[in-house]
C-alpha cells in the first residue's frame, strides 16, 4: 500500500512529497530511468505521456508530450541537473511549443527526487519548487485536467470490469 | 468529453494568483493577515504593532487589498481592515491540486512495481 506524506510551503512555492514503495531502490529507480516505464505513470491512463527523448545524465535533455483525450498534444521538456543512480535525480520541467522545443527555457519548475532504502522498501521524496505563482497556476490547471481525466479513466475501468464480471 | 475542457476554467486569473503570492512574500503583510483574520482592525491600530510609518503600513494594506487577501471599509475617520480567509484558502488550493497529481502518480508507480519482473523488456 502506498503511504504518502506531503508538506506545502505557500510562501516559498514548494511542495515536498514523500511516499514509500515495497520495492528495492534499484527497482524504483527504473520507473524513472526507463522511458517506457516512466510514460506509464507520468500521465494518467486517459492523458498518456510519450517520451521521445530521455538522456539520463547530467545536462541531459528530455522531450515528451501528453496526449489529451481529444487527440491534441501538450508538449514538455526536462533538463537533467543531477543524476546519482539509484538515489538522486534533479531536473527542470517546463512547457514546450508544438515543435516540442521549450517555449521559454528560463521558465521551469524544479523537481528533486531522492530514493532511500527503508525497512519495508524504498522511500521516495520529491521536492517541487515553482518559480512563480503564475507557473504553479498553469501546472494546477494541467493538474485539474489530469485529475478529471483520471476520474473518467477510473469510471471506464470500473465499467469494463463489471461487464467482464471478474 | 465536453465537461473535460470546462474543468480547466478556474476562478482566479494568473494575475490574481500572482498578486496573492507576491502579497504573501512579505513577513509584515503575513502578520497583518494573521491579525486581521482574528479581529477586524483599523489601519492606525495595526500601525502600532510595527516599527514603520503609518503610510508604510497603509501601503502594505493596499498590496493585500489588491490581492484580495484583506478588505477595507471606511468607518467614520477610521479605515477598518478584515482578513479574507477565502483568498488564502484558494492559494493553498493551488498547492493541493499539484499534490494530488503526485499522489496519483505514486499510485501508478506502485502498480508498476507490484507487477512481476518479466514486464521490463529493456
Amino acid at each position: 500500500m502506498t503511504l504518502t506524506l506531503s508538506h506545502k510551503d505557500v510562501e516559498n512555492l514548494t511542495l515536498t512529497f514523500t511516499t514509500e514503495f515495497a520495492a528495492s531502490v534499484d527497482r524504483v529507480w527504473q520507473v524513472w530511468e526507463d522511458p517506457r516505464q516512466l510514460e506509464r505513470w507520468w500521465g494518467p491512463p486517459t492523458v498518456p505521456a510519450t517520451f521521445t527523448k530521455l538522456e539520463f545524465s547530467p545536462e541531459g535533455d528530455a522531450r515528451y508530450f501528453m496526449t489529451m483525450p481529444d487527440g491534441s498534444r501538450a508538449y514538455g521538456w526536462w533538463r537533467i541537473l543531477a543524476v546519482h543512480a539509484p538515489h538522486r535525480l534533479e531536473f527542470e520541467d517546463g512547457f514546450s511549443d508544438d515543435s516540442g522545443e521549450p517555449v521559454d527555457s528560463t521558465d521551469f519548475a524544479t523537481c528533486a527526487v531522492t530514493l532511500e532504502t527503508v525497512e519495508n522498501g524504498t522511500r521516495m521524496t520529491l521536492v517541487n519548487t515553482f518559480k512563480s505563482a503564475e507557473q504553479l497556476d498553469e501546472m494546477m490547471k494541467m493538474g485539474m485536467e489530469e485529475g478529471m481525466a483520471e476520474a473518467l479513466g477510473q469510471i471506464d475501468a470500473i465499467l469494463a470490469e463489471s461487464s467482464v464480471s471478474r | 468529453m465536453l465537461t473535460y475542457n470546462q474543468m480547466v476554467v478556474y476562478e482566479l486569473s494568473d494575475t490574481a494568483v500572482d498578486r496573492i503570492f507576491q502579497a504573501l512574500a512579505d513577513s509584515t503583510r503575513r502578520d497583518i493577515i494573521e491579525r486581521t483574520l482574528r479581529h477586524e482592525q483599523s489601519v492606525s491600530d495595526l500601525a502600532k504593532h510595527y516599527e514603520m510609518s503609518f503610510a508604510a503600513v497603509q501601503k502594505h494594506v493596499a498590496v493585500l487589498e489588491r490581492a484580495m487577501l484583506v478588505t477595507k471599509e471606511r468607518r467614520g475617520r477610521e479605515q477598518i481592515v478584515h482578513g479574507n480567509s477565502e483568498a488564502l484558502r484558494r492559494a493553498k488550493e493551488l498547492l493541493d491540486a499539484y499534490e494530488q497529481i503526485w499522489h496519483e502518480r505514486a499510485i501508478r508507480i506502485g502498480e508498476i512495481l507490484s507487477e512481476p519482473e518479466k514486464d521490463k523488456n529493456k
